[in-house]
């Protein structure tokens, strides 16, 4: 019998299977208090993982130690592997600088620095030593374009960013992280204080950057780990209780305790 | 605890057996107005078929409002999901039952009779609509998937009923027109039979989230 190629097929291929960061046996301490517990996970490349659970159940603190912005916390110890591209990033040889111009982060509150859009963007590139004025424009441009705000702000470049709205704000911030061309970009509810159709500029924004990045997120917000994400952990008192694709971990969850947080029945 | 969204959960279960209830209730009054010749329980039957109809159309509403409302996900998305799908399928028993009835309006003029095979395969089905909707109330996946496996037994005993057809053509015994009736009685039979299936598919979807070994 002849096939019709053009029926649309259940999603289970998948281009990319390469592991971009991984997790072996992180255990993490806020002095006595284990935050992460044997967190064991792998983040594909050129998808969107996203981190949901109930407040304080270690998905953030999982997040910040993607690029170890938790060596900044005083008391903060971690034992176990994080790899990028297979090397320890937690390794005495690792040149943390150059680790988090790899993993660029984004935050809840959007955070420009009180200065113009351009210095914003450019901020990052000049740090690392770019200061050719025509490289830093292509760099500007390149990067607003990306984060979908360039037709937005092309006129006001040298205009405050503080000036902008909270959606533009956070736009910009996702260009600022993305001018340092980073492999992998981690937002830690990077659209809760934002309005719905600010929260939809950043998710089609996200959807298209996977292309290029892989992105790490956490969310309180489930409908929207189901719309973007592809690939979702569940996080419970520090461990990781599920991990799945999105789809599936959102329709048929194998462990009750996800089913019973994403359906509210607690948490 | 979403005490609202267990309510509403709640109240959606409660008309999908009252639907269910009024169905196999409609499929009862069908055989016993073809067995008795009953032509005023036939007419009740076909007039109660609107308020099947009528059910189905609430809960549509009910489940689009839960979708739209409580964005439900994995056994809430599920169970909803199949309600849904669910609904139509028991509606569409409901119309049988009234095509049922209708034949038997029809053919009351004339005398006729019921074969055995006819009584069996309207007993079968019968019994699979109440254990379909059974299984959606108990989520019980074993009995819906008993209700698919029972289908076989209904489709062979449309194919002894075409073959004692096609007999009683040839032989003569009965009007052409009159074999043709129950023959379509017989197909109708058949076919609430596959709506039970269809019933305990999604069933089996909502309790294990398989649908009919997909993924």
């Amino acid at each position: 019998m002849e096939t019709n190629t053009n029926i649309p097929q259940n999603e289970n291929t998948q281009t990319s299977q390469k592991i971009k960061m991984e997790c072996k046996n992180v255990d993490l301490f806020y002095d006595k208090f284990q935050a992460l517990k044997n967190v064991n996970i792998e983040i594909t490349e050129n998808r969107i993982m996203s981190f949901i659970g109930p407040s304080g159940c270690g998905k953030s603190t999982l997040l910040r130690s993607l690029n170890r912005m938790n060596d900044l916390v005083e008391g903060c110890t971690i034992t176990g592997e994080i790899h990028l591209d297979g090397q320890n990033i937690y390794s005495p040889q690792t040149d943390v600088n150059n680790l988090r111009k790899r993993v660029g982060m984004v935050f809840q509150k959007p955070n420009p620095f009180p200065m113009s859009v351009f210095d914003n963007v450019a901020y990052g590139p000049r740090t690392h030593g770019v200061h050719n004025r025509s490289e830093l424009n292509n760099i500007v441009e390149k990067s607003l374009r990306n984060a979908a705000i360039w037709d937005e702000l092309k006129d006001r470049l040298h205009k405050n960013a503080l000036g902008l709205s909270g959606g533009q704000q956070q736009r910009l911030c996702i260009a600022r992280a993305l001018a340092v061309e980073p492999d992998v970009l981690l937002m830690d509810e990077a659209t809760s204080a934002l309005d719905p159709l600010s929260t939809s500029k950043i998710e089609d924004l996200v959807i298209e950057l996977k292309k290029n990045y892989t992105i790490c997120m956490v969310t309180h917000n489930m409908q929207q780990a189901l719309r973007i994400s592809d690939d979702t952990a569940f996080f419970l008192l520090g461990e990781i209780i599920e991990i799945g694709k999105t789809k599936e971990l959102f329709t048929t969850p194998k462990d009750k305790r996800t089913e019973n947080y994403i359906t509210g029945r607690f948490g | 605890m979403r005490v609202h969204f267990t309510q509403q959960l709640d109240e959606l279960n409660k008309l999908l057996i009252e639907m269910g209830a009024l169905t196999e209730e409609a499929i009862d009054n069908a055989i016993k107005a073809l067995n008795d010749h009953d032509v005023d329980l036939a007419k009740k039957t076909i007039k109660g078929d609107g308020q099947i109809n009528h059910y189905s159309r609430v809960i549509e509403s009910k489940c689009l409002d839960l979708v739209l409302q409580q964005q439900p996900v994995a056994s809430d998305f599920r169970f909803i999901s199949s309600a849904l799908k669910m609904v139509y399928d028991i509606e569409r028993i409901g119309d049988m039952a009234a095509d049922i009835s209708e034949i038997v309006v029809y053919i009351s003029k004339k005398k006729y009779t019921v074969s055995n095979q006819i009584k069996q395969m309207a007993a079968e089905t019968k019994k699979m609509v109440h254990d379909s909707i059974d299984a959606y109330v108990n989520k019980d996946v074993e009995a819906a998937r008993a209700v698919i496996a029972y289908d076989d037994i209904v489709d062979d005993l449309l194919l002894d009923i075409k073959k004692e057809l096609t007999k009683e053509i040839k032989k003569e015994t009965e009007g052409v027109s009159q074999v043709l009736d129950k023959l379509m009685i017989a197909k109708y039979f058949e076919r609430i039979g596959d709506h039970a299936v269809n019933i305990g598919e999604w069933v089996e979807y909502a309790v294990t989230g398989i649908y009919k070994g997909d993924y």
